[in-house]
């Protein structure tokens, strides 16, 4: 019954900020010619007809196919009347369709996840299917960009460029932009200098596009040094293309051009550029700054230069500040109260040492936690969880038990790292992953095999063959025992079945399943009672690079090289979300700890948050200078940290959507992150060979989100990495690609030594 | 395409484009003849960009792959992305397999591709099964701290301990203090500095305090290396040598080895000096360790054991003359490794060793010593210094041996000098003079041992000539390698030892090996011989056995074929004392490839045990590094 209608669920709940994201799209795409207003600023208002929304999802195809039919014969007017009387709202799939072949040109980084899967699906497909009208039944999995079946978007994306200056002017009109900006007051310059980098990037493709190579050349060599550092790759990139073919086909430039660069400047700062721009009739400029910058202009006091460095460095500029607005649950779910039992077992179990003692705070705890519902959480059953079997209630309890002996962390009471090295991997161990009570481990290779690896005294067997199953004597109190082969024992299995490298391992909280996910585009499930492989999830069509297990099970979120993140449930063979909106590769993949959002890194440096419920994306946070290649949840829900290539670790605060911590330390690329489970500290593991931990509990004792800040989402970060680094633990030559907290805080890391 | 590749090595990424020519060679390469030069032109535009863009799809593969490297298969993955075949078959076991060639004014770079014997590739025997992948679980940290073991780095490292010694002040200051230096620190003393001064971290360090365990370990090992277990000072022996943690001891260990010199040379305690002199090796074998400033302890103690004119209580009888011969090459290495342009160690080593030389009236066993001392800093050295005093020095000898008995002990000595010069000096008259090797010649350039001396260097050169046909005969590359593979495979097989040392231990006693052992790249003096030896056999990676062996299959130098050989070791170390073979430098090697050695040692058990286990450790090491790339896939 989890499998929604997506449109049903949009058209249910249509908030008002949706309209609001898509408004200024529209008149941007619609009316090119006229002289819009800044579009997006709060003070716009939003003339929004969305609220006549289409009944049923099928008519409004029929409405869009008679549209895009129209469109294509360019009766522009019909088309406007068409569109005002079916009360059809301007969502990108309509835009797509004025620009005449149906290209996901602007809806990118809306939020609104309908918006995001109808521009992609519109991107395969120019005519919908009617697969296409709800994503539960997920259309042939969006093509990269890049292939070749779309060039005709391609083409159309590129035409924007088409419109062209003197050549030789560009020059010269970027050099007195520099130059103006470089003379305005200090306040506003920082503001302002935001301008330069998209800027350089859209002339240098207009001359690129109209084949002066020479002064594009000379245009790049002049003005790429100007750019902010963190943008050398994207710069790399685009000084490789210096012709016109080349554009067709390049993600890169495609997503500079289909997604509007995004700037947030204060009203001040935003009054003298355009000033300066209509003085000196730099309509060029000026144009640009029009169609393919997204300025999100806010009334108050301008940014600092650390305030606006903080937040840049994506591929698309800054998120909205309206994307970050919605309303997250993030507090956790209540527990399920399975306290009679915890006696019993508990006696059973531990008949040593003394009970009474024990369990009476134990009570405590577990009814502190339980009993009263978190106002900020998220309601029990707001998407459907698995039932809680006998096997998991005698989990919860040994969590439980072992909570109790867990040791309290702090500054003065650090972690003890125990460090998994798996030797003789040859380069070739890509992921890693520890079970929740830490007696398995499983690792993926680059030679597309999966080793799993009991680090505990009990060896992993397999469940006899059918035949010998017959045999057993199902009434007897140790059948669960008898069904192991025990001739099969041994400390590591091989499970063979991708024909890629392993990229993503997740084991299932309940330990009977681990997931895979391979270069192959398949996520496997693998049974861990007979070791072998239960089901290959086809969808992703490339390389996918991570996958994780909710963490009540049942669920599983994949993304990959498609910039789709899927969400899949074990028992369906095709996903039942996709998340679409990220501009560049999904690298990293992550479950809120309730399980009702996932959070979703990428090489386009920034990190979403997605609503599982609505497939909304309900967060995008930029900071990151590099791809993003680790994320990690707070226990209680709260906030997030996530690490990428650049060495940094960021902390989020998820309810306001704001970055509360930078931390730096690291020297190269971040492979892991993890809150011990107290949430008082956070350990970090990279590529240089080191195993830090981060007083996690001052970063965030020490906060507070003045309703200035949580509105404006103007941030002052402190600068106290020193200060919140605990601790440097350096490996002999084991880059650490992995870190788990076990169930009484003792931190356990693991890598491949690589001499 | 190759050259392509080639190019885009360069480091200056945004303007390099594939040049033209390659455009045209490679068009030639498919039969295509003229190409315009437009053409070649926006070809070479094209496959620039595509190259670029393949490269940074496969950067996506190396990050997800969490390596440093980018691979050829990242390179099949990308292309694998673009719907391009990946390429197959390229492999190669070089790092950058492309060929220079130039000719008619064309420079290109191509891929060599031989034609390869199918029957040569079967009758291949096997490459060796790699090691299957293995989970080895340590502390990396404790409560906070990380233990000093093999496993971890070492506490300190030796730059710090570098920087701490040549530049107290900089962290005596406290309001100075870099973040790099605090960084370091935080790690490891993070737990008990928390909440203190700062200053209290930076208190002098020349007084450490050893923590009990420290002090007990101390103990132990000092006991250990001079009682009269040998077993136990061989492991003890061992652990000074790799242990990572022994820097706040090193005061400790270089006070004890000084008075412990001074006292028993007084005493003529001869095994006790050896065992010391031992420790004093061990030490400088720990490449966390970083000893420069103990040199002021560690030097005079060893020269005493070089120059000093009784060593034991009967000269007449017991072998001195191998612990002098083995102080001196502990001279001469830590004058390789420690002198610098201030300290100056070799030239007034040298100096120290020529005056005393020079000196009328220093006895036989003086002299001895200052002559191995200064044969073994190299062959200028003995070029410049000993070959123009061979005619005096022969003069002297003659007078000894032809003369009036005066005693027995001199004319020992006399007879020890002897063979001490002619075996230095012959290897390097053999280098040096040209054949022909004329006896009344020699006599009368050098004397007394002319003679003598004649027939050592024809030896030498017979000698070098069959070890360079050697090298010739056998391929090159492989040469090297094997013979270690199979000598400690079976020792692997056949080890009972004692220490049977956990396989993390092995490479971590292999990575961290400084350079101090010399480098194939200088020159090879005989002592540096047998250093580069021990290098290959065990002390290092592997990557440096090949890089020795390969230079020396693409250098024509007769000076490098020559060192390779494993003969004049062999010969060298059956010439020593018995109670000796142990403590030589290569000694591991000795054991090694020749296994009756150890045998004939007296009291060689704990001697075998340890050969045994640096055995297994270096089969481990070569079984794992054997499977690496450039390794196997011959």
């Amino acid at each position: 019954q989890f499998i929604l209608k997506m449109a049903a669920v949009q058209s249910g709940q249509s908030e008002t900020e949706e309209e609001k994201e898509i408004q200024p799209e529209t008149s941007n795409d619609g009316s090119r010619t006229d002289g819009r207003p800044p579009a997006g600023s709060p003070g716009v208002p939003a003339p929004s007809p969305g609220a006549v929304k289409p009944s049923a999802p099928g008519e409004e195809e029929t409405l869009r196919a008679v549209l895009r039919f129209l469109q294509k014969n360019n009766l522009s007017e019909s088309v406007e009347i068409l569109r005002r009387e079916a009360g059809l709202p301007d969502e990108p799939e309509d835009q797509t369709g004025s620009e005449s072949s149906g290209t996901g040109s602007g809806g990118q980084e809306a939020g609104g996840g309908v918006g995001d899967a109808g521009s992609l699906l519109s991107r395969v497909s120019a005519a919908p299917t009617p697969a296409a009208a709800t994503v539960a039944a997920p259309p042939p999995p969006p093509s990269k960009v890049g292939a070749g079946d779309d060039r005709p978007d391609v083409n159309v994306v590129l035409s924007a460029y088409s419109q062209q200056g003197d050549p030789v002017l560009y020059d010269v009109y970027y050099s007195g932009l520099k130059k103006f900006i470089e003379s305005v007051l200090d306040c506003h310059r920082a503001e302002l200098s935001q301008v330069f980098y998209p800027l350089f990037v859209h002339m240098y493709l207009e001359l690129v596009y109209n084949n002066h190579e020479a002064e594009s050349k000379a245009f790049f060599e002049k003005f790429s040094g100007d750019q902010e550092c963190y943008y050398a790759d994207d710069l790399r990139i685009l000084s490789s293309l210096s012709k016109k073919e080349h554009m067709r086909g390049n993600e890169t430039l495609l997503d500079f051009r289909t997604s509007k660069f995004v700037l947030r400047i204060s009203r001040d700062s935003y009054q003298l550029l355009k000033r300066h721009l209509q003085e000196r009739q730099n309509n060029q400029i000026w144009t640009i700054i029009q169609e393919h910058l997204y300025i999100d202009i806010f009334d108050g006091m301008p940014r600092s230069k650390s305030q606006i460095d903080a937040m840049s460095g994506s591929l698309a500029g800054e998120a909205k500040r309206d994307s970050n607005k919605a309303k997250v649950f993030y507090g956790l779910l209540k527990e399920p109260e399975i306290e009679v039992p915890l006696d019993d077992e508990d006696e059973e179990v531990e008949n040593e040492e003394g009970k009474p003692k024990k369990k009476k705070p134990k009570k405590d705890s577990l009814g502190n936690k339980s009993k009263k519902q978190d106002p900020n959480a998220p309601q029990q059953n707001r998407i459907p969880l698995p039932e809680l079997k006998d096997s998991d209630k005698l989990d919860k309890i040994m969590n439980l038990k072992e909570a109790t002996k867990r040791v309290r962390l702090g500054r003065d009471t650090l972690p003890s790292i125990c460090f998994y090295s798996f030797l003789n991997a040859y380069q070739g161990l890509t992921a890693v992953d520890f079970t929740d009570d830490s007696s398995l481990i499983a690792g993926g290779y680059a030679d597309s095999t999966v080793r799993v690896w009991s680090v505990t005294p009990k060896k992993l067997r397999r469940v006899k063959s059918a035949a010998d199953l017959s045999l057993i004597d199902k009434e007897s109190d140790d059948v669960l025992e008898r069904i192991m082969d025990e001739k099969t024992a041994s400390e590591s299995k091989i499970l063979h079945g991708h024909s890629g490298p392993v990229y993503g391992i997740s084991f299932s909280p309940d330990r009977n399943y681990l997931l895979s996910c391979s270069e192959d585009g398949t996520v496997r499930l693998w049974s861990l009672q007979t070791f072998t492989c239960l089901v290959g999830y086809k969808g992703h069509n490339y390389p996918v690079w991570d996958t994780q297990f909710s963490p009540y099970g049942y669920y599983f979120i994949s993304g990959g090289h498609d910039r789709v993140a899927r969400l899949w449930a074990t028992d369906h063979y095709q996903p039942l979300r996709m998340f679409a909106g990220h501009l560049a590769d999904i690298t990293c993949t992550r479950f809120h700890p309730n399980s009702n959002y996932v959070a979703t890194g990428s090489s386009d440096r920034t990190i979403r948050l997605w609503d599982v419920l609505t497939g909304n994306c309900v967060r995008i946070l930029t900071g990151h200078k590099g791809p993003i290649h680790a994320i990690a949840f707070s226990p209680n829900g709260k906030f997030m940290a996530s690490g990428a290539t650049d060495g940094r670790v960021l902390l989020w605060d998820i309810g306001h959507g704001i970055m509360i911590g930078d931390l730096k330390g690291h020297t190269d690329a971040i492979y892991t992150l993890k809150f011990s489970r107290d949430g008082e500290i956070l350990a970090s593991g990279s590529m240089d060979n080191t195993v830090r931990l981060w007083d996690a509990f001052k970063a965030f004792d020490e906060l507070e989100t003045d309703d200035f800040t949580a509105t404006t989402g103007h941030i002052h970060l402190p600068e106290n990495s020193q200060e919140l680094l605990l601790g440097t633990y350096l490996t002999k030559a084991t880059p650490v690609i992995h870190l788990h907290f076990t169930r009484r805080n003792l931190l356990l890391a693991a890598g491949a030594y690589n001499p | 395409m190759h050259s392509a590749m080639a190019e885009e090595r360069r480091p200056k990424q945004c303007t390099v484009v594939v040049p033209t020519e390659s455009m045209k060679a490679m068009a030639e390469s498919i039969g295509v003849g003229q190409l315009q030069e437009e053409s070649c032109v926006a070809l070479s535009d094209e496959v620039s960009y595509r190259i670029k863009e393949i490269a940074q799809d496969a950067l996506k593969f190396m990050h997800h792959g969490k390596r440093r490297k980018l691979t050829t298969s990242d390179i099949d993955n990308a292309l694998k992305l673009k719907n391009v075949e990946p390429l197959y078959g390229f492999q190669s076991q070089d790092f950058i397999p492309f060929r220079f060639a130039s000719g008619g004014g064309r420079e290109l770079h191509f891929y060599e591709e031989k034609e390869v014997d199918l029957s040569d590739i079967i009758n291949t025997p096997l490459p060796r099964v790699p090691l299957d992948v293995s989970l080895k679980a340590h502390w990396l940290s404790i409560d906070g701290v990380q233990p000093a073991i093999p496993e971890n780095p070492p506490p300190a490292p030796k730059e710090q301990q570098k920087a701490e010694s040549t530049e107290p002040l900089k962290v005596v200051k406290p309001g100075q203090e870099e973040d790099g230096i605090q960084n370091k620190t935080q790690g490891a003393t993070s737990a008990e500095s928390k909440g203190k001064d700062k200053g209290l971290r930076l208190k002098p360090r020349s007084t450490h305090e050893l923590s009990v365990e420290q002090q007990l370990y101390y103990k132990e090992i000092t006991e250990a290396c001079v009682g009269s277990c040998e077993a136990k000072r061989a492991e003890a022996l061992q652990s000074i040598a790799t242990d990572p943690g022994l820097y706040q001891m090193l005061p400790r260990f270089s006070t004890f080895i000084s008075e412990g010199v001074r006292v028993n040379v007084v005493q003529n305690n001869l095994a006790l000096l050896i065992y010391l002199m031992r420790m004093v090796k061990a030490l400088m074998d720990n490449p966390t360790l970083y000893l420069e400033k103990y040199l002021h302890e560690l030097i005079p103690a060893v020269v005493t054991c070089i120059v000093s004119k009784q060593l034991c209580l009967r000269p007449d009888v017991d072998n001195h003359w191998a612990l002098r011969d083995f102080a001196a090459r502990l001279m001469a290495q830590s004058c390789k490794t420690f002198s610098t342009t201030t300290n100056n160690i070799q030239s007034r080593i040298t100096k120290t060793f020529t005056k005393s030389w020079l000196d009328e009236k220093t006895q036989w066993t003086t002299r001895y010593g200052c002559i191995a001392g200064l044969s073994e800093l190299g062959a200028d050295v003995i070029k410049t210094l000993i070959l123009p005093r061979l005619t005096i020095e022969g003069a002297r000898i003659r007078a000894v041996m032809d003369g009036p008995v005066v005693s027995n002990i001199d004319k020992i000595g006399a007879d020890h000098v002897q063979s001490l010069l002619l075996k230095h000096c012959a290897s390097v008259i053999a280098k040096t003079r040209n054949p022909p090797d004329n006896v009344e010649q020699y006599r009368l350039d050098y004397g007394y041992l002319g003679p003598m001396l004649c027939s050592h260097v024809v030896k030498a050169r017979t000698q070098a000539a069959l070890q360079a046909q050697q090298v010739n005969r056998t391929t090159l590359t492989i040469t090297q390698p094997r013979p270690t593979l199979t000598v400690s495979q079976s020792s692997l097989g056949g080890s009972g030892g004692p220490r049977t040392p956990s396989i993390i231990k092995v490479p971590s006693s292999l990575t961290l090996m400084s350079p101090r052992p010399g480098t194939p790249t200088q020159p090879s003096p005989p002592a540096t011989k047998y250093i580069v030896m021990a290098t290959s056999s065990g002390a290092s990676s592997t990557q440096q056995v090949i890089t020795l062996s390969s230079s020396q299959s693409g250098g024509t130098s007769t000076v490098q074929s020559a060192t390779s050989g494993l003969q004049p070791l062999v010969k060298l170390e059956s010439g020593g004392g018995p109670g000796l073979t142990a403590s030589r430098p290569m000694q591991k090697y000795i054991v090694v490839s020749l296994p009756s050695s150890a045998s004939l040692d007296g009291k060689g058990s704990g001697l075998t045990a340890i050969s045994s286990s640096t055995a297994q450790l270096e089969a481990g090491m070569k079984l794992e590094r054997s499977d690496s790339p450039g390794a196997s896939t011959h």
